[in-house]
């Protein structure tokens, strides 16, 4: 005979609320049924009835100042016990005319257009950011608590909240400072060369190293290489690199040497034929001009340095110029000129790829000097005072750097005086 | 002593390339041979991503950005693999982007090694997703700071991203906590860097994981703008005996899979490299020297 | 005449098309009011350059089969790049083998041109990567045949720099933590492998540093000429 009481002895459940119960009576254990509780009696792995989380307290929205427009911010305070609860759903509604809208669509009330997913963010935020609204419209926020056990009550904004589309962004403005120093510095030394101030530059071997190429591969009767860089015109590297070009073929014209010009992007050999072009003409050799000794390789950067290295082999310039942004093909491109005997004048701004041409080099043109190639070549004055602001600007770099290090080390060494006050004031001038 | 001196000034250079196939070929064969690898203690930004990635809970949204081709891919693909193998056994929600070409059938590649191989119970469009490639390189991050549909409208499988549900709650990049990129140049980690996580103030956290020419010009980004870094196949095959060693089965001592162990098997041949290139150097200086001081005493 | 316009065109048109398309994109930087002109300038020079590669194209056609009508030396080369890049071109525009796509089983083309069957995805597998896998492999010969050649203890500089090399070298690999390992707690930071680390995290990180200062300095001064006019030797010279 079996009892009719039933114990509960053992209780499991999965995540969603499904459950194994086991019952058992005085005489006879049966292991019951899963029991599908889900919706019921939701429970924890405890057994522990739980429910669906509390909604939020309370919920702001505010346009976000000095921004690229149309953002908004949207604030809120979660209940207690809302750790339960997997993520946070904020909706927006665009006012609508009052009158309008009402029973509408899910939620909408007077004056509440439909709403619509602004973002999803985890339960532990408290804040997140609707942004390429319209500009000047207003909107109403929601915020709702979402669990595997159901979603909490909405909390609605009081009122609407407008984005407005700002002149400037903020944020910026110690780059946007940092910039118009720079520039400041720069034009100031170009007005100050036209006025006649006599500037002077260092000497930097590798540009000097330019005629001497050029008149070696003119001697030995060999062709001189350029190769622009692997990237486009929209590298500033690329188009330094084209003005070197374009001072390169003049000497080459005057000296009647033969140059080519292997280039990884269409439009960089159109740009490089113009630039030598210009040159032939500049010099008077028009009619030596070549434009099928500019032309176009391939994009991809291997199969570019395998022709270019193929091509080093087979016709042995005696003079090769990297001028331009290279990658990992700058090893290869100097290993292999260094076998032929050429003599090598490499340029680039990538850091990564300064210490191959420096090894396998003759000369090499490191970063800014590089950037400077162009003003050092022309001679203008012009140009040479824009050195000079850059310079300046560096110095003035310089003079921050050391201030932040001794403010930072101070700051450390003594956290109650004066220091941290002066490295925070330091930083926000920063914008860090 | 003077004959040695004397060939190693007129050393050609092929021996030195069949010295450096065979210090490579040597441990790739043992290696191959017995299984064996050698052990690794992973470094500061090694451990900085494996965590990064683990504070996340499982159905969190990451963006990876394979931007890289096949030339660094002995380098990076194995970063790839355990990056994709974390977020996988963490449950993350994975949106692959690519801003290099031939980015796309890398991801292709990464998950059918990984993801359709060992985890099958992932859905394509659902917990995982592959955008493709798209062209502009760094204009592509910022049209991406403001609306992330525009910079990608469809996935690889032509499906628009609004219907997409591995990217519902995605408007813009910084919605998502965690950008891993896998950079081989540019664009790569430092456009990221510059345009993506400078603009976002704090928002989105980046780790990477880059070739080792790559990797002394972002440690100035680290730990402030870059939250972790795996420099070349060393970081490569730190990160995977961490992943390796938090996802082995306790209580089993079945062998990791090959593809798990593949940066950790190319340390034996960087260690022969390595070790060639020491060798080398003193040779050259040997040689340097003693030709330097029989010019001095011939002149003297 | 000619010759003053023939200037206009050569010289001053893309000297004002640079200077008004910098200064767009600098500030759209900063104001949103100019950010979809900066946009703008960004696709348009997309477009662009994808329409210059139909000239690099052309020329690259022109230059080969001059070659091969000439019998150049190597003209057997020219032809096989001109057959690859016709075949390449075909199979990838044409989408041949490509089975349909899944999710638009009736539309033509409608799968991806590299999609596993297709040829493209074979020369993809089979050819590109293998090639340049091997291409980028040989940076490891040439490294170490510029170590062999160029790495001389001339002077301090140089010593000091070969032996953070050597440092470095040996803690990226199993060989620092052999040779240091036994190293105690209290002098675990000359370990090789922990060496190694704050050479990069502190040396390397300070020499970067000044130079990414310095680059970005020298590009903004570049850049800054090229906007203003200053500089147009990027034109060529001749002005």
């Amino acid at each position: 005979m079996i009892s009719s009481a039933l114990i509960l002895c053992a209780i499991s459940s999965d995540s969603s609320g499904a459950s194994d119960v086991g019952l058992a009576n005085t005489s006879i254990t049966a292991a019951g049924n899963k029991a599908d509780l889900r919706g019921k009696i939701p429970l924890n792995e405890l057994g522990q009835e739980i429910s669906a989380p509390p909604a939020a307290i309370s919920i702001s929205a505010e346009d976000v100042a000095w921004d690229a427009g149309g953002v908004i911010k949207i604030s809120w305070q979660p209940a207690a016990g809302t750790t339960s609860a997997t993520k946070w759903i904020i909706e927006r509604s665009e006012v609508l005319a009052a009158g309008q809208g009402a029973g509408q669509g899910a939620g909408q009330g007077a004056g509440q257009g439909p709403w619509t997913l602004v973002a999803e963010v985890p339960i532990a935020e408290t804040n997140a950011v609707a942004s390429k609204l319209p500009p000047d419209a207003s909107f109403f926020f929601r915020v709702t608590a979402v669990s595997p056990n159901g979603s909490s009550t909405v909390t609605t904004t009081k009122s609407a909240a407008t984005g407005h589309w700002n002149f400037f962004i903020g944020a910026k403005l110690p780059l946007f400072c940092a910039i118009l120093l720079v520039s400041a510095c720069v034009i100031y030394f170009i007005l100050a060369a036209r006025r006649g101030r006599p500037m002077k530059v260092r000497r930097i071997a590798a540009l000097e190293a330019i005629k001497d190429a050029v008149g070696r591969a003119t001697e030995m009767g060999r062709s001189i290489l350029f190769v622009p860089g692997i990237q486009d015109m929209d590298n500033i590297q690329t188009v330094a690199g084209l003005t070197v070009l374009g001072n390169v073929s003049r000497t080459a014209a005057e000296y009647d040497a033969a140059i080519e010009v292997p280039t990884s992007r269409s439009l960089v050999m159109e740009a490089a034929r113009e630039a030598v072009q210009a040159s032939y003409l500049a010099a008077g050799r028009a009619d030596a001009y070549n434009a099928d000794a500019i032309r176009y390789i391939t994009d991809e950067q291997f199969g570019f340095v395998a022709y270019v290295s193929g091509r080093m082999v087979r016709e042995k310039p005696a003079a090769c110029f990297y001028m331009g942004c290279f990658f990992a093909e700058s090893l290869i491109l100097a290993e292999t000129g260094n076998s032929i005997g050429a003599i090598q004048i490499a340029g680039t701004a990538e850091s990564s790829q300064l210490p191959f041409f420096v090894a396998a080099c003759d000369y090499t043109l490191i970063g800014e000097e590089f950037m400077a190639a162009s003003a050092y070549l022309s001679g203008e004055p012009d140009q040479i005072g824009s050195l000079k602001g850059q310079d300046v600007a560096k110095a003035i770099a310089a003079i921050i750097i050391i201030l932040g290090v001794v403010l930072a080390t101070g700051a450390a060494i003594a956290p109650q005086g004066a220091m941290p006050a002066a490295l925070e004031w330091l930083k926000g001038v920063l914008g860090s | 002593m003077s004959k040695f001196i004397t060939i190693l000034e007129g050393l050609d250079r092929r021996w030195i390339f069949l010295a450096m196939a065979i210090s490579v070929a040597g441990p790739i064969l043992y290696i191959g041979i017995t299984g064996k690898t050698l052990p690794e203690t992973p470094t500061p930004t090694a451990r900085a991503v494996y965590k990064e990635i683990e504070a996340l809970s499982p159905g969190t949204p990451v963006l990876l950005s394979f931007d890289f081709d096949p030339a660094s891919g002995g380098e990076l693909t194995p970063m790839a693999t355990s990056l994709v193998h974390q977020c996988a056994a963490r449950g993350l929600r994975m949106v692959f982007i690519a801003l290099w070409p031939l980015g796309p059938q890398l991801i292709d590649e990464t998950i059918k090694r990984v993801i359709l191989a060992d985890y099958p119970n992932l859905k394509e469009g659902v917990d995982y997703v592959n955008l493709g490639f798209q062209s502009g390189n760094e204009s592509v991050m910022k049209v991406m700071l403001t609306d992330f549909a525009k910079a990608f409208p469809i996935t690889k499988n032509g499906v628009a991203v609004g219907d997409v549900v591995a990217l519902k709650g995605i408007q813009r990049v910084d919605n998502f906590p965690l950008l891993i990129t896998i950079s081989a140049g540019y664009p790569g980690a430092k456009e990221w860097i510059q345009y993506v996580i400078s603009s976002s103030g704090g928002k989105i956290k980046m780790v990477t994981g880059c070739t080792g020419v790559q990797t002394p010009g972002l440690y100035p980004y680290y730990p402030v703008q870059l939250n972790g870094l795996l420099g070349a196949i060393k970081g490569a095959a730190e990160y995977e005996s961490l992943v390796n060693s938090s996802l082995a089965p306790k209580d089993s001592s079945a062998a990791v899979p090959a593809k798990y162990l593949e940066a950790q098997r190319r340390m034996g041949p960087q260690l022969g490299a390595h070790l060639l290139m020491i060798a080398l150097i003193i040779l050259g200086n040997i040689a340097f020297f003693a030709q330097r001081n029989s010019k001095v005493r011939a002149t003297s | 005449m000619a010759e003053g316009s023939a200037r206009i065109m050569k010289r001053l048109v893309p000297m004002w098309i640079a200077i008004i398309a910098g200064f767009v994109m600098l500030l759209s930087a900063f104001f949103p009011i100019t950010e979809s002109l900066g946009e703008t300038v960004g696709e348009i020079f997309n477009v662009v350059a994808a329409i210059a590669f139909v000239l690099g194209a052309g020329s690259l056609a022109k230059v080969n089969l001059a070659k091969i009508s000439r019998r150049d030396q190597g003209w057997g080369y020219a032809a096989i790049t001109l057959i690859c890049f016709a075949i390449t071109l075909v199979v990838g525009l044409g989408k041949i083998g490509v089975p349909q796509s899944t999710q638009f089983p009736l539309l033509g083309w409608s799968g991806e041109k590299d999609a596993e069957g297709s040829i493209f995805g074979w020369i993809y597998e089979f050819a590109l990567v293998p090639i340049t896998s091997t291409m980028f492999a040989l940076l490891a010969f040439y490294v170490a045949s510029a170590a062999f050649r160029a790495f001389r203890a001339k002077n301090l500089e140089a010593i000091l720099l070969l032996s953070t090399a050597f440092i470095v070298l040996l803690g990226r690999t199993f060989a620092g933590v052999v040779l240091t390992g036994w190293l105690p707690d209290w002098a675990s930071g000359l370990r090789l492998e922990n060496l190694s680390v704050y050479i990069m995290q502190v040396f390397n990180t300070a020499g970067n540093r000044a130079i990414i200062i310095g680059i970005a300095l020298g590009v903004t001064a570049t850049s800054l000429r090229i906007l203003l006019g200053v500089d147009r030797s990027w034109m060529g010279s001749g002005d």
